[in-house]
């Protein structure tokens, strides 16, 4: 296999980190709907750390990106 | 959302990140000096936020105007994220993490623009932001608590054994810190920006093609997306401000 293949398919792969970012994105934005529907009052000051935890989520996913461009652009 | 005049399905979604030189000036010691469009965007920001701030603490009145009121909002803002964070002790901080928002903010904003290019699609731009913000806490840290600051990476009430294997785990999370703060901001932005261009793109190559009716699905997400990019380009500022404020309340009580 030429090793042009092999980076497509790197990248590819590589974008599977998204699925776990995609679960942890969906795992506080549940986790913070159903705390905030028992307890509406207090749900307003939480929301700083609900965007929070969705950035921190979301950078994970991130790092595959960084993988699969790394792979398609410098490798 | 550089423009591309080629149009159609030739449009290069990664065409709007490059950057090219609009006054080129000689080299200085064998770096590029030219001034940019790159260059060009970040004056901006520097500009419209400084001209902003000042426009609104100009004509300063009891009962606020608009503009006055914006420029409370973002120091409130601001200020509120500092005080809630880190402290009153963190509000000697406060000219730094506000530039470093308005800057961000700015960039981001602009970058929404048509035609426009954000400079904080760029990894080195995001990285150099992050690098100052790492090496001001280190350096807070040191001059707070001298050589005790290096007890930020023993966690305490944890068996003996377990100690080198945590600290090697805390040093590497510490370092890897303004690698993801500057990947955060690049990643979001770069892929956001790809993502409206291919989204463009397939409404301007269906049209073209005479395809007027199929082309209005992509139409309408384009715009939505153009909203959820927006907020993005706000959480995006607000996120990298937030994390400059946990990093400094760790590094100035080191409460772990």
């Amino acid at each position: 296999m030429e090793a042009e293949v092999g980076k497509y398919i790197g990248a590819g792969i590589a974008c599977i980190a998204l699925a776990g970012a995609g679960i942890g994105i969906g795992t506080i934005f549940g986790n913070f709907l159903s705390g905030a529907l028992r307890n509406p009052s207090a749900a307003q000051s939480q929301f700083p750390n609900l965007l929070l935890g969705f950035a921190l989520a979301e950078a994970t996913g991130l790092f595959g990106l960084i993988i699969a461009l790394i792979l398609l652009f410098v490798v | 959302m550089a423009g591309n005049s080629e149009g159609g399905a030739g449009m290069d979604p990664m065409h709007q990140f490059e950057v090219h030189p609009i006054i080129e000036l000689p080299a200085l010691a064998g770096i590029d000096t030219s001034f940019t469009n790159s260059s060009l965007w970040m004056t901006l920001a520097v500009g419209l936020s400084g001209l902003f701030m000042l426009m609104a603490s100009s004509r300063t009145a009891l009962v606020p105007g608009r503009l006055q009121l914006m420029g409370e909002m973002a120091y409130g803002f601001v200020a509120n994220m500092i005080k809630e964070n880190v402290g009153t002790e963190g509000m000697r901080f406060f000219p730094f993490i506000f530039s470093l928002f308005m800057f961000i903010l700015f960039c981001n904003m602009l970058g929404m623009l048509p035609y426009s290019f954000t400079v904080t699609s760029h990894l080195i731009v995001t990285f150099a932001l992050a690098a100052v913000v790492f090496c001001m806490v280190t350096a807070v840290g040191f001059i707070r608590h001298g050589i005790g600051f290096l007890k930020l990476f023993v966690p305490s009430g944890i068996p003996v054994v377990m100690v080198p294997l945590l600290v090697l785990i805390e040093v590497i999370s510490y370092l890897t810190r303004p690698v993801s703060l500057s990947v955060r901001l690049f990643g979001n932005m770069m892929a956001g920006h790809t993502m409206l261009k291919i989204f463009g793109g397939f409404v301007v190559g269906l049209s073209s093609a005479g395809l007027v009716p199929l082309a209005i699905a992509p139409f309408a997400l384009m715009v939505a997306l153009t909203g959820l990019e927006l907020l993005i380009a706000g959480l995006q500022a607000y996120v990298f401000t937030i994390l400059t404020c946990i990093y400094l309340n760790e590094a100035i009580h080191m409460d772990h």
